[in-house]
């Protein structure tokens, strides 16, 4: 098992082309600097599905899969290896990791092509892989918080690309410092983790949890503690409800970026973190709670600013952190499978829309403004095809990836807890709405830009073609999860199983009654699917039949309409209430008080009092011999009779 | 014989007399051939003590003593001439320009 053994290959490769092209690429041309960054990922990618051939002949026993390469932190009772791990859920995450990325950096060299930064966005956006890898591919919680503070650094990195632009630096620090919120969180679960049981290896902290009795119901104890700090890291990087405010800002980075990090991994991350560490959640039901009204909140809420966005990237944006709420539900209601089959279906579909959307942009030179497109369908029908399957697939469109993923999560919700249910549902038809709404603004009606000044043209081959495989997967990529299409089985979830069965009660009940339950699936599947239909009406109505409509309702609900389009300024209410404040406090208590009167007042106050004390003992020197001479004979004679005195 | 007291208390004068004049004369010769004359009252208390103890360090000291001020005037009234080539004066009052 060559790849197994030497599983660092696959994350170093990566860390290899970003620093090939850092360093050495300042003299490269593009077409150098774009083979090095596709190489390395390619040669990853293959590798990943080595790996994971080799993974399918091990033996049950033998998984997880753990190499341990050295020993980096040895203090005390504290070790953390460099370990790498390799177990079912982590095979999904490293080929979509490595699958969906390597599809992006092709496009990304058709679609960076003609920008300065050439270089310097391939080799941070190999950084990046490298980063996730190692994240994904970790065998202790301390290397897992490396990747993720790594992909944390990379997504401030490429957001701020664009550095010379204002918006898009501040964009950058704003997702660093809303993170850093999240990761303080997630350090200080690490902490109690440690506190806890005395290791941050997965194979050692997690069955120990699992075994340890859980926390009551409406307590919180020590489990409980431990996933909520967890999750405040898992809100911060997957962008959740009240931490959500740095991902609508990142699109300020170029849209490959968008696709990659803020939809399709990055992001996810929070997710994976969650479920990899089911065991500790299972057992704290105060923290599950939280999380599945955290996440369906998160998924209505930002479901609803995404119907009014004119930004065809900003809709996109409030769209993934409404889809990461629905895999956070999942997980808040025990289906751990449903959320990471959610996640990856996510990847395809959201993967694609953000590539089909930058390619729109292409097309367009730079116009981001749906109010300012319409009718592209006839003009670039490769984007067209492909987004109109992602929609579908997002839309929960019947046969489509997304229908599966969202179909397990709103039967699993349903189980739970109604209303859960219920906002689930509804967020299903505000999702159909928002993106049709977008496909009918972008592709259809009339057109609303100037043919004199933009010359819309289809990408080229290198864009198209991850447009085209990303399309295949939003369709097929659900197929293997569906019982309807298996003979009732769940491909997907038999899969997972012995990763999610570790002393999880809920999750082997879920299974049985998913397994048991047909008739209530057959009675709920309408419910989602109508919403979805409604959704896709409504936008039909209101983008294609009566263009005139949405103006009207607009004016109506005048006081909705403001509140969604000003998202319902969340941003202004945190700019008031804590980065006001902070720049107060910092301009003047630390700057004016502290680093003004006490830090720069010592230190001008040594000088000052060295300068005067120098003035005044300068005068003795007057220059003149006979003084001098004064000065010693009378020293003398002070030292001398001193001395006597002494003697005596 | 002549106490050895009579001739340490001689030195002890004349050193004080070359302070004094040292101190109080301006005149750069005159403060020059003062520091010639502190040489000379040690000279005189080396000695002195050289033969009460009858031993000869002392008088060896001397020598010294008496080579280095020969070599200190041979310098000492090179600088001399020069300033008063550059100043016009011999007034150490006016010898300040250091201060600063």
């Amino acid at each position: 098992m060559p790849v197994l053994t030497y599983l660092w290959i696959i994350p170093l490769l990566p860390l290899l082309g970003a620093a090939a092209n850092g360093i050495f690429g300042v003299r490269w041309p593009k077409n150098v600097i774009s083979a090095v960054a596709l190489s390395s990922t390619t040669l990853s990618f293959l590798l990943a599905l080595e790996a994971v051939r080799e993974f399918f002949t091990l033996s049950p026993n033998q998984i997880p899969w753990i190499r341990t390469y050295f020993t980096w932190i040895s203090a005390g009772g504290f070790q953390a290896d460099f370990a790498l791990q390799v177990d079912q859920l982590t095979v999904i995450m490293l080929l979509v990791v490595t699958g969906v990325g390597w599809l992006i950096h092709i496009y990304s060299t058709g679609y960076m092509h003609d920008d300065p930064g050439f270089r310097r966005f391939f080799s941070y956006l190999n950084l990046f892989m490298f980063f996730m890898l190692v994240l994904i591919l970790a065998a202790n919680y301390l290397l897992m918080f490396v990747g993720w503070e790594g992909v944390g650094l990379c997504s401030y990195l490429l957001i701020g690309f664009f550095f010379l632009k204002q918006s898009a630096t501040n964009a950058g620090n704003k997702a660093f410092w809303v993170n850093r919120i999240g990761d303080f969180g997630f350090l200080l679960g690490l902490f109690l983790i440690f506190r806890t049981f005395g290791s941050l290896d997965f194979s050692i902290v997690l069955p120990r949890a699992a075994g340890m009795t859980a926390d009551p119901a409406g307590q919180i104890g020590t489990l409980t503690t431990i996933a909520l700090l967890l999750f405040v890291g898992a809100v911060g990087k997957s962008a959740q409800l009240p931490l959500y405010v740095w991902l609508p800002d990142a699109m300020e980075g170029p849209t490959p970026v968008s696709a990659l990090i803020h939809a399709a991994t990055m992001v996810t991350a929070g997710v994976y973190m969650v479920v990899r560490s089911h065991a500790i959640f299972l057992n704290a039901p105060v923290a599950m709670q939280v999380v599945g009204v955290i996440g369906c909140a998160t998924a209505l809420f930002a479901a609803t600013i995404g119907l009014v966005q004119t930004d065809i990237k900003k809709v996109l944006a409030y769209s993934t952190v409404s889809q990461l709420g629905y895999m956070f539900l999942a997980c808040g209601v025990g289906a751990f499978g449903a959320g990471i089959f959610h996640l990856m279906t996510h990847a395809f579909f959201k993967g694609l829309l953000f590539l089909a959307a930058g390619s729109v942009i292409h097309a367009m030179g730079g116009e981001q403004d749906m109010r300012k497109m319409g009718g592209l369908r006839k003009k670039i029908p490769v984007t067209f095809w492909t987004m109109f399957m992602a929609t579908l697939a997002i839309a929960g469109a019947p046969g489509f990836s997304g229908f599966f993923s969202k179909d397990e999560i709103l039967n699993e919700a349903q189980r739970v807890s109604p209303v859960l249910w219920g906002l689930g549902v509804l967020t299903a038809g505000l999702t159909a709405f928002y993106m049709f709404r977008l496909l009918f603004l972008t592709f259809f009606g009339a057109e609303r830009y100037d043919e004199h000044h933009v010359h819309v043209h289809e990408s080229p081959k290198n864009m198209t073609i991850p447009l085209i495989v990303l399309a295949v997967l939003s369709v097929c990529g659900g197929w293997m999860a569906a019982p309807q299409l298996n003979g009732g089985v769940n491909h997907f979830q038999q899969f997972l199983a012995p990763v999610l069965a570790t002393g999880a009660e809920p999750a082997a009940a879920a299974a049985e009654a998913s397994g048991g339950g047909a008739e209530i699936l057959q009675a709920l599947f309408g419910a989602p699917v109508i919403a979805g239909l409604l959704g896709f009406f409504l936008a039909w109505w209101f983008y294609i039949k009566s263009p005139e409509a949405p103006k009207k309702l607009a004016d109506s609900l005048s006081p909705l309409y403001k509140l969604f389009s000003g998202k319902y300024f969340i941003d202004e209410l945190y700019q008031a209430a804590i980065v006001h404040p902070l720049v107060w406090i910092s301009d003047k208590v630390l700057w004016h008080a502290v680093d003004e009167r006490a830090i720069d007042g010592t230190v001008n106050g040594v000088a000052f009092v060295s300068r005067e004390t120098g003035d005044r003992v300068r005068r003795a020197t007057t220059g003149n011999i006979r003084s001098y001479a004064t000065w010693i004979v009378l020293g003398v004679l002070v030292f001398t009779s001193l001395l006597l005195w002494m003697v005596d | 014989m002549v106490p050895t007291s009579y001739f340490l208390v001689l030195s002890a004068v004349l050193f004080g007399l070359g302070v004094i004049a040292f101190i109080f004369k301006r005149n750069i010769l005159t403060i020059f051939m003062s520091i010639e004359l502190m040489l000379n009252a040690v000279n005189l208390a080396f000695v002195s003590f050289s033969r009460l103890l009858g031993q000869l360090q002392g008088q060896v000291f001397v020598f010294f003593v008496i080579v280095v001020a020969a070599a200190e005037a041979s310098v000492g009234l090179a600088i001399i001439i020069l300033i008063h080539r550059n100043r016009g004066t011999l007034d150490v009052e006016n010898v300040d320009s250091l201060k600063d």
